[in-house]
């Protein structure tokens, strides 16, 4: 393939800096090691899902083999074995994102799921006719529309703190929407379309100031950072395993215990239940209050697995490398001719999205797909963002701590035949 | 040459860079006594056809819009094909184009310049951006409130 002279070397050599070796970080994870048309796969699309490594497969194949039984109400050993295992997963993601107490830790099937928890249940009780509830203007549809739906419901309305070219937030304008109407802030720790890291820490002290309750969707943030919930002081914080090296149809809702106590349950069913009489139900205690029905057991013992995973690989090791991946794409796609990088923020996760001039962002993905390269192309779930920055589309790289230099220069090289096609 | 290449020198004709490059009849249409939007909420893509029908011949086609190069092409070499067409010839237009890109057989020989999408049915995913047009055609035809989608 002719190539142009803007194409680095390839280098994908173990770097001396980093204390851990990628080739055999990726030895973890057996989907990596397939071809595409031929091609090695490059997968780029981590913020839509991660890879899972060995572990977690071996855990859900092993939870099928051995300890499946319904949990929490068995007095058989299999359905021991299960509870154990799946209250233990509750403990580890408790531990992970640093919450005090694991009944604060809600399993539910996705960080959409618990969004629309809050939603449905605190939402629903504290949101009245001419309340207001502010969002950002970089949010995912699900921490939009459940907020849109419950405002219709209301008589509401939703505000949304604006933010400039970069994809940054502007805090003075958020200070000047916090008013005594506001019932919540919800705002994305990671913006999964422009890679943004917002100033998360400081939204929830300025809307705690007016006793302003904080739901962070924190679905981008948690695989790339260490997230302390308590030391964040967020009533709410949004999950999702499968973003996390876990399998999908599982995350978690974290909340405040106070907060979760005081909320009337979600879904009624089996397990939410103290007792039930054609009269009244009393509902159970906290977690369980808000998990009703059978739930994913094996999802939420492999998002346990998932989380330890990703505990050994360590925060230190996966900031490094992300870091580098980040620095190293952003400088290469920079130096492309045509190319533009939506999302230029200061602080950002390795998330890089980016449009081509004259080219449609579905072109792109095509012609990279046939390299055996994988991103995400389209608005991304982030409609607003899109025509924000007045822009249809974007291609979307978004790096995992097994991605490499090596596959960023087959990514740039990809971009240059994208543009050979369409010159 | 690779497979994988063909397939995408099949995908992205010369005639269909062309048209995306240099959209045909990309205008509204004052005169129109028919139109339609089309929309693919998976990725966004946006089209308006406007129509105008008299004695059940098109008169004139134009369409405006936004969208990837397989959906601008489709359209912009859709209407330069229609033009002075009678309703039974879109139609079989419509279904022979609908078989051609899906793979089921459609006559590229009967096709005109509509074959250049040949390459299209190697693309499944790709199949909606070409027939989006198409079916706001059909809706602009029926007179459908709702606007068209791929779903």
């Amino acid at each position: 393939m002719k190539t142009d002279q803007q194409i680095a070397p390839p280098d994908s050599s173990p770097r001396a800096d980093l204390e851990f070796d990628v080739e055999k970080v990726r030895e973890d994870f057996p989907i990596l090691k397939q071809k595409i048309y031929g091609k090695p796969l490059v997968y780029l699309d981590n913020a839509a899902t991660a890879q899972k490594p060995q572990v977690v497969i071996d855990t859900i194949r092993h939870y099928y083999m051995t300890d499946n039984a319904n949990i929490h109400r068995g007095v058989h050993g299999l359905s021991q074995r299960a509870t154990e295992a799946y209250e233990q997963a509750r403990v580890k993601v408790q531990r992970f994102i640093h919450a005090a107490e694991s009944r604060e830790i809600i399993f539910v099937r996705s960080a959409t799921e618990a969004i629309n928890l809050v939603a449905q249940t605190y939402g629903r009780r504290h949101v009245q006719a001419g309340d207001e509830v502010i969002v950002s203007a970089m949010e995912h549809h699900s921490n939009i529309v459940p907020w849109q739906m419950l405002c219709e419901e209301k008589g509401a309305t939703l505000r949304v703190i604006p933010m400039n070219d970069d994809g940054e937030l502007l805090l003075d304008e958020f200070e000047k929407l916090l008013n005594p109407r506001t019932r919540l802030v919800a705002a994305v720790h990671i913006s999964n379309a422009l890679g943004t890291i917002n100033p998360i820490q400081e939204i929830i002290e300025r809307a705690h100031q007016k006793d302003i309750p904080v739901l962070v969707d924190g679905a981008q943030a948690a695989p790339h950072f260490e997230v302390d919930v308590q030391a964040l002081d967020c009533d709410f914080y949004a999950v999702t395993g499968h973003k996390l090296y876990g399998p999908t149809g599982v995350g978690i809702l974290y909340g405040k215990a106070d907060l979760l106590d005081s909320m009337p349950p979600y879904q009624g069913g089996g397990e939410m239940i103290r007792s039930v009489t054609f009269e009244k139900t009393t509902y159970n205690v906290l977690p369980n209050k808000f998990e009703a029905g059978t739930p994913n057991i094996v999802g939420g013992i492999g998002m346990g697995t998932a989380v330890d995973y990703v505990s050994e690989i360590g925060w230190k090791n996966i900031a490094a490398q992300e870091k580098d991946l980040l620095l190293y794409a952003t400088q290469q796609l920079s130096s492309i001719s045509g190319l533009r990088i939506i999302g230029t923020a200061k602080e950002k996760a390795s998330i890089l999205s980016f449009v081509i001039e004259g080219v449609h962002a579905h072109d792109v993905g095509t012609i990279l797909d046939q390299e055996g390269i994988a991103v995400r192309t389209g608005h991304h779930c982030a409609q607003p963002v899109m025509d924000r920055f007045q822009i249809p589309a974007t291609a979307r790289a978004s790096f995992a701590f097994y991605n490499t230099r090596g596959e960023i220069d087959v990514l740039v090289q990809g971009i240059q035949r994208v543009i050979e096609v369409f010159k | 040459m690779s497979d994988e290449l063909s397939h995408l020198n099949d995908l992205y004709e010369e005639v269909i860079l062309d048209h995306c490059k240099n959209p045909r009849n990309f205008k509204a249409l004052p005169e129109a006594n028919r139109k339609a939007e089309g929309y693919n909420p998976l990725c966004g893509d946006k089209v308006t056809v406007y129509l105008k029908l008299k004695d059940e011949v098109v008169q004139d086609i134009s369409f405006e819009g936004i969208g990837c190069a397989i959906s601008t092409a489709a359209a912009s070499l859709m209407t330069e094909t229609l033009k002075g067409k009678n309703l039974t010839e879109v139609e079989t237009l419509f279904r022979g184009f609908r078989d051609l890109v899906t793979g089921k057989g459609g006559e590229a020989s009967q096709m005109g310049k509509l074959a250049v999408f040949h390459g299209v049915s190697e693309f499944p995913v790709r199949v909606k951006c070409a027939t989006l047009v198409w079916h706001t055609l059909q809706a602009a035809l029926k007179q459908t409130q709702e606007p068209a989608t791929t779903e």
